[in-house]
């Protein structure tokens, strides 16, 4: 395995976020280093995907900057925001996929509308290489109403993978799977990690999914980063705001 | 609404075009219409010509019908009953494709992914409801005088040629081409207001159902207020 290069690739200042009178994000900092993988921990409601979404741009913060290769994406413009999004892959908690389109056309989506010169024979390549990659090359004429909800889980990985982004952010990609389906997302996350040199963010409530993938484990808690450290050192905590999640 | 709209003109007109998805909503929204505009006006033209024939009989001008019918047909009835058929079919599947996309977060991935949906989604359907609500109006017209001419010969004989050289004798370019422009307007409205609804529905499948009905019923409306509109502007120019 390579060294990791601990140079910051996300950095997160002061963020305050609210929706009408409720402060969901109360000058939350984070930091990120390139090849990290830092699971955000927190009760439901306390912001977690919140968080992530403003990192993407889908929501604006109040406050605060956020910080992804040095670009403040709270001050691009709207086209600067789209380009910088390609460098960032994000799974969602629903996969997201789009229903009326086949998982072929599903993946070549952002592919033709990105990489503009790729030639036909290219594009099959990289969609076939994606759906390998998470074992669904079988699928690719399929619709996604065809698939179970582990096989969405996976399109929907490997649709995040497939612009090739230096980060990634799982918004719960855990919940709701068995707990076979969960470790194989699981081992797909650290697996495609190790592949393609990523760093990532992931939210998540399943414990066995942060034990697994987790370089870091930031604890969210009243809209601040209340506690941050490896898996081991937050379970060994005996605060009690840590220790209800480790019990 | 207003900068919703506005954005069409920024972002939806901007390259790169969509063209594959723009002739995917041609044949969806004009193509796959075509049917029940085909049979609502056939229906239309034979029961106008039927309820319109005893007052003319009245008067003893019976021999008019078909300028008449022809007259309601191409320069109002046609268009707006069109529209509003349109606006039911096409303004509830917008609503409802869109508004079930924003809640089951389709339209945030391709944000995500740095594609905009505004132009792939949105610039498309109002521009293939714009496009073919004119053309789907021509057929309309063309089935509803058919339709008619029927109607006339339930009870009188008349020959086609006849009944069409009657009509188009009775039709100029000031009755026809303000009748087509409007339809353009009917068609933006139709499909910008689906795109509004769908892409502001709130969570849930009930938002979706809200979504889907709201935009049937403001586009419906925007076709009364914009032929409204139509009226006094073709009256200012002199075309009525």
């Amino acid at each position: 395995m390579e060294p990791k290069n601990k140079k910051p690739i996300i950095v997160i200042k002061d963020l305050v976020k609210s929706f009408g009178d409720k402060v969901i994000l109360d000058g939350f900092n984070l930091t990120v280093e390139r090849g990290t993988n830092v699971v955000i921990l927190g009760k439901s409601g306390s912001g977690k995907s919140v968080l992530i979404k403003c990192i993407i741009g889908l929501l604006t913060p109040e406050s605060g900057a956020i910080f992804v290769n040095e670009d403040n994406i709270t001050a691009l413009s709207e086209d600067e925001l789209d380009e910088t999004r390609t460098k960032i892959g994000f799974l969602f908690q629903s996969n997201a996929l789009y229903d009326s389109m086949t998982i072929r056309e599903n993946l070549e989506f952002p592919l033709l509308r990105h990489w503009v010169d790729i030639t036909r024979e290219e594009v099959d390549r990289l969609v076939s290489e994606a759906l390998e990659n998470v074992d669904l090359l079988h699928t690719i004429d399929m619709m996604p109403s065809e698939l179970s909800g582990g096989m969405l889980k996976r399109v929907a990985l490997a649709r995040t993978m497939i612009l090739r982004p230096e980060i990634i952010l799982y918004d719960e990609p855990t919940t709701g799977l068995d707990p076979v389906t969960s470790r194989e997302i699981e081992n797909l996350i650290l697996k495609l990690q190790e592949k393609n040199h990523t760093s990532s963010i992931i939210i998540s409530h399943d414990m066995n999914c942060v034990k697994n993938t987790a370089d870091v484990v930031v604890l969210l808690l009243e809209g601040k980063s209340y506690a941050q450290g490896s898996f081991e050192e937050l379970a060994q905590s005996t605060d009690k705001n840590i220790k209800q999640f480790f019990d | 609404m207003a900068s919703f709209t506005g954005r069409f003109f920024s972002v939806g007109i901007q390259p790169r075009y969509e063209n594959r998805e723009l002739l995917n909503q041609c044949y969806k929204i004009g193509y796959l219409s075509f049917p029940l505009v085909g049979l609502t006006s056939f229906i239309m033209g034979l029961v106008l010509t039927m309820q319109l024939r005893p007052s003319l009989v009245d008067y003893g001008v019976e021999s008019q019908l078909p300028v008449m019918v022809g007259l309601a047909i191409v320069r109002e009835i046609g268009p707006v009953i069109t529209a509003l058929i349109f606006a039911g079919k096409i303004g509830s599947s917008i609503g409802a494709e869109l508004g079930s996309m924003k809640v089951t977060e389709q339209i945030d991935a391709m944000t995500v992914s740095g594609i905009k949906p505004y132009k792939y989604l949105v610039a498309t359907r109002v521009l293939a409801t714009t496009l073919m609500l004119p053309l789907l109006t021509i057929l309309g017209d063309g089935i509803s005088l058919f339709g008619a001419y029927l109607g006339v010969n339930i009870r009188s004989v008349t020959s086609i040629d006849l009944f069409f050289l009657q009509v188009f004798k009775s039709l100029d370019f000031s009755d026809v081409l303000p009748a087509i422009i409007k339809t353009l307007f009917f068609g933006f409205a139709v499909g910008i207001v689906g795109c509004y609804k769908g892409f502001s529905s709130s969570k849930g499948t009930q938002g979706v159902g809200v979504s889907a009905n709201s935009a049937v019923v403001l586009s419906s409306v925007m076709i009364f207020v914009i032929d409204l509109l139509a009226v006094q502007i073709t009256e200012l120019l002199g075309l009525n």
